[in-house]
């Protein structure tokens, strides 16, 4: 194992106190992963900075002594983006977790990229405000890690994705400079945005220490439904039904037999075992329209097929349904020991498609595949339930992710929708991209970091 | 002693099954306390991990973080993936003291006199009790406050003495005959467990409990001199104690006669039922276990299975509010019928406690072992009590409730001022059913 230096270690704690400077087998092992399957490695030393200046002395020291840095938040992502480096500088903000400013004339949020996501968006609630976008793992994730995945979450169609809300951040630069992109205004043209290329950059170009957010006002009403299938393909037409009806519901998510058998087996909610598919819709906003809209996309659900639809009693219902389908990914490992979740993303057109593709390719190279995900926007989940110890069945799902892969592709799709490329989709990149974009990423990244300092490895391989 | 390397030998998959997607993270006391990923469930479940793939050995820091995990096991009801954290808890206890990286000689001599002697034997603890009882009633106890006596003893221990309970006048088998029949029956037949704290400082609770099986037309078996079900010996990494105890157990009820073995402690309940898994390769015992784990009933689980009668009187309470015993709602899900039984009181007027599964920081032995993290979690459902504004608090485990009623106690002046149980609270109302 690459040891880090002691004099490094010393150094370090001489900008922080001793006890934000993890070193000892028994403290660093648990940051050896992230929420990714199969991806392990303990760091040299994990530190745990207050605040964006201890951040940079941190980055600076780093650099001198050429040791990687690998910026981590929580450690939910699902593509390897905060699993360490050996012998690497994990730098974990967390207890960055000051929420600085909610801003009701202007309608932001201002806070330190360590609050976790739901106490973002509660902290806007008590004052009648919404931040929309709501990844499956908010409770945990924090608004540092949203920013650098981009992530996205179940209300993506309406409200679209973290992007979407950030309206300016404090970036530390990977030679330590301390800098801030963006502002509170809501229109900016000086210069290139900055702040965007930072926004899904993976902790490779910078390390985000505050945010400021766009909040919205709080919808009045909000309506959840669930609707039952037969078959997949049913469900799907619903979806385009809707569209086609020029209604735009905040979530339309869907749940295949394995992952609904799989979710009520944790939360006990009642849900049908039988059926092909489940499609969680929500709809929210102004009280008449909400009921409106319901009515009319629980009538479009049954007119294309749906064998049941129901709506939630009340908010409560509707909430514990929104959670048990933010629970969809993680309940799947219930049945398997390994659960390698996809992100693969078409456009909304191509799903039915590529729902079938998925079943067959599982058949063709018996494997078991859970699928769940974001029907309004294209994003699927298909998960591989398997055995990281059964080799031979490891290498099935090599070649069956491979097709998977070329489908999406050939489909005008993305290899990755919201988890990031981290290191679970480097190799599938350039295929995606293209030479000219795939070099116009690396070029970027050079000219930031020449040194390759911040996260090392992650996207794509460092030059030479 | 087996001494091979505990975690290596359980069933990999169980530690596989942790797929650290960190969404036990935000139910996890004491990662909340301190956001580092050791002090976090699925920290110490790849600490453990690590271990069993040889990567990590087994050190004095390894021991300390699975002391400090409060076996809450709020974790387990918060994952959606199916994680047996109990088991992992209680291997990666015993592979601890297995590996004695912990033994200090003081540390040694109290373990051993509570967990191989006392706990062991029902007739000492009881005669333990008897003791502090006379010691508590004689006024031998301020004296000895006064004095500061306890001065003189490790801090902790001396933090603990104004902890101990204030022991029962009378003993479970004083007050409850070993077969009690209802005056109307309904057909069932249970046995009754009267645990070992509860029947020294709470036995008034298990007649309660008695007196509303009774009420519900069910007989009631309460074999004499029970010993500890062993879930202390569990909790603390003594697995073969665990067993001894466990066989006991068993061994005490008639079980082909007997429909259901109630349990009025949610701590001990949430081990009793898990013989079945401690025994299995018990040739003797295995089958037996197994059916003793499916008679094992929470007593609000048995009172709501069979319908319970909702009486018709009052318990002379107006405002209740309720914590929730850990080993009760994440333990053995047993989450709405205590909530079910207090809501059928007549003039019982029900309110939510925030955060009300958040561990109050009993916890077994925690708040002797680990005085600062307990007080912590103590004052925190101290504060959530207070911000529920109600006289009183129900409970249903004797750990919680001690650890609740000193807390109000240390804090002078508290809205809340009456810890009792849900089934004292039922026992009553039936009670004045009888005066009216
Ligand atoms: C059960 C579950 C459900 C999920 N659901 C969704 C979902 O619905 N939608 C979705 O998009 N994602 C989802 N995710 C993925 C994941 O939660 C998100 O990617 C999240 O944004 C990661 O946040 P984190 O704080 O855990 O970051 P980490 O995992 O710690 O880090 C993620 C990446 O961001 C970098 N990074 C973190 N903080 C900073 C910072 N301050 N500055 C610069 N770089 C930084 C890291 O280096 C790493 O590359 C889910 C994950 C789980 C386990
Ligand atoms: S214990 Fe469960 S919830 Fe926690 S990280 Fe592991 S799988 Fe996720
Ligand atoms: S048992 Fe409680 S303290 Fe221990 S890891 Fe689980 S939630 Fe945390």
């Amino acid at each position: 194992m690459n040891q880090i230096e002691a004099t490094f270690i010393q150094s370090l704690k001489e900008i922080l106190p001793p006890d934000r400077v993890l070193t000892s087998a028994e403290d660093i092992v648990p940051y050896s992963f992230d929420g990714t399957a199969a991806l392990k490695q303990r760091p040299g030393a994990v530190v745990f900075p207050l605040t964006a200046e201890e951040v940079s002395e941190c980055v600076k020291l780093a650099r001198r002594n050429n040791v990687p840095v690998v910026t981590r938040g929580s450690g939910t992502g699902l593509s390897g983006g905060s699993v360490p480096l050996s012998g690497c500088l994990v730098i974990c903000l967390v207890k960055m977790d000051k929420l600085i400013e909610v801003d009701e004339k202007n309608l932001t949020l201002r806070a330190q990229s360590g609050v976790i996501t739901k106490e973002i968006d509660d902290a806007a609630a008590k004052v009648g405000l919404f931040y929309p976008p709501d990844p499956g793992s908010m409770k945990i994730s924090t608004i540092g890690g949203n920013v650098a995945e981009n992530s996205g979450g179940l209300r993506g169609l309406k409200y679209g994705v973290t992007r979407d809300y950030v309206m300016g951040i404090e970036v530390v630069l990977p030679d330590g400079t301390l800098t801030f992109l963006g502002n509170k205004c809501v229109k900016d043209v000086a210069g290139y945005s900055m702040k965007d290329l930072f926004i899904g950059s993976e902790g490779t170009l910078g390390i985000i220490t505050e945010v400021i957010l766009k909040v919205l006002p709080r919808p009045k009403a909000r309506k959840t439904m669930l609707a039952l299938y037969d078959s997949m393909d049913a469900a799907a037409k619903t979806i385009s039904a809707i569209i086609a009806a020029k209604i735009i519901p905040c979530t339309l998510e869907f749940l295949d037999r394995v992952t609904v058998q799989c979710v009520e087996d944790y939360a006990k909610i009642g849900l049908p075992t039988d059926v092909e598919a489940l499609v969680l819709m929500e709809t929210d906003g102004h009280p008449v329209v909400v009921e409106e809209e319901a009515a009319q996309m629980m009538a479009l659900a049954k007119a294309n097929g749906a064998r049941d639809v129901r709506a939630a009693a009340d908010e409560a219902e509707g909430a514990k349904l929104a959670a048990a389908r933010r629970n969809a990914f993680s309940a799947l490992a219930r049945v398997r020991p390994t659960t390698i979740l996809e992100d693969v993303t078409v456009p909304r057109s191509e799903l039915a498609t590529m729902v079938a593709f998925i079943d067959s390719v599982a058949k063709k190279h018996k494997l078991q595949i859970g699928t769940f995900g974001h029907l309004g926007d294209g994003n699927l989940h298909p998960t591989f339930l398997t055995n990281e110890r059964d080799h031979e069945e490891m290498h099935r799902i090599e070649i069956a992710l491979e097709e998977i892969v070329d489908e999406t592709i050939r489909l005008g799709g993305t290899v990755t929708g919201e988890h990031g490329v981290g290191l679970a989709k480097k190799a599938f990149l350039k295929r995606q991209l293209g030479e000219g974009s795939y070099e116009l990423m690396r070029n970027i990244k050079q000219a930031l970091d020449p040194q390759g300092l911040l996260n090392p490895g992650k996207i794509f391989d460092p030059r030479n | 002693m087996p001494s091979a390397n505990l975690l290596k030998s359980i069933d990999y998959s169980v530690l596989q099954q942790c797929m650290h997607c960190g969404m036990c993270l935000p139910t996890c006391p004491t990662y909340v306390e301190t956001k580092l990923e050791r002090n976090s469930p699925r920290g110490r479940i790849s600490l453990m991990r690590a271990v069993a793939d040889g990567e990590l050995e087994v050190s004095k820091a390894l021991s300390d973080e699975m002391y400090y995990c409060l076996g809450c096991l709020a974790c387990q009801t918060a994952c959606p993936a199916g994680v047996n954290y109990a088991e992992l808890f209680e291997t990666a206890r015993a592979e601890v003291e297995q590996a004695q990286v912990n033994d200090g000689m003081q540390r040694g001599f109290w373990r051993w006199l509570s967990l191989n002697v006392i706990f062991m034997r029902p007739w000492l603890l009881r005669v333990i009790g008897r003791v502090l009882r006379i010691y508590q009633s004689t006024g031998l106890e301020k004296l000895m406050r006064k004095v500061h006596f306890f001065g003189l003893m490790p801090r902790s221990l001396a933090a603990l003495e104004p902890q101990t309970p204030h022991i029962s006048a009378q003993f479970s088998d004083d007050l409850i005959w070993p077969d009690e029949v209802p005056k109307q029956s309904r057909g069932y037949r249970v046995g009754l467990l009267t645990g070992c704290i509860q029947d020294l400082a709470f036995s008034n609770i298990n007649r309660d409990t008695v007196d509303v099986l009774l009420a519900n037309g069910c007989e009631v078996i309460t074999p004499r001199s029970q010993s500890c079900c062993g879930s202390l010996h569990a909790h603390n990494g003594e697995l073969e104690l665990a067993r001894e105890l466990a066989r006991r157990q068993i061994d005490s009820f008639d079980l082909d006669n007997v429909d259901a073995i109630i349990t009025n402690a949610g701590g001990c309940g949430s081990h009793l039922k898990t013989y079945g898994h401690l025994l299995h390769d018990d040739p003797f015992y295995a089958a037996k276990a197994k059916q003793w784990d499916k008679k094992v009933k929470d007593i609000h689980e048995w009172l709501v299975q069979i319908r319970f009668r909702k009486p018709t009187a009052g318990a002379g309470v107006g405002e209740v509010t309720y914590h929730e015993s850990c080993h009760l709602c994440h333990g053995q899900r047993v989450v709405s019928q205590p909530r079910q039984i207090l809501n059928s009181i007549p003039g019982l007027v029900f309110k939510e406690l925030p955060e009300s599964n958040w561990c109050c920081g009993s916890a077994g032995i925690y708040n002797i072992t680990q005085p600062e993290q307990s007080q912590k979690l103590l004052d925190r459902k101290v504060e959530n009590l207070r911000q529920a504004g109600v006289p009183v608090v129900a409970t249903s485990n004797p750990g919680c409730h001690l650890q609740i009623a000193n807390g109000l106690r240390a804090c002078g002046s508290h809205p809340c001022h009456q810890v009792t149980q849900p089934v004292t609270l039922l026992a009553q109302a039936y009670r004045a059913e009888q005066q009216a």
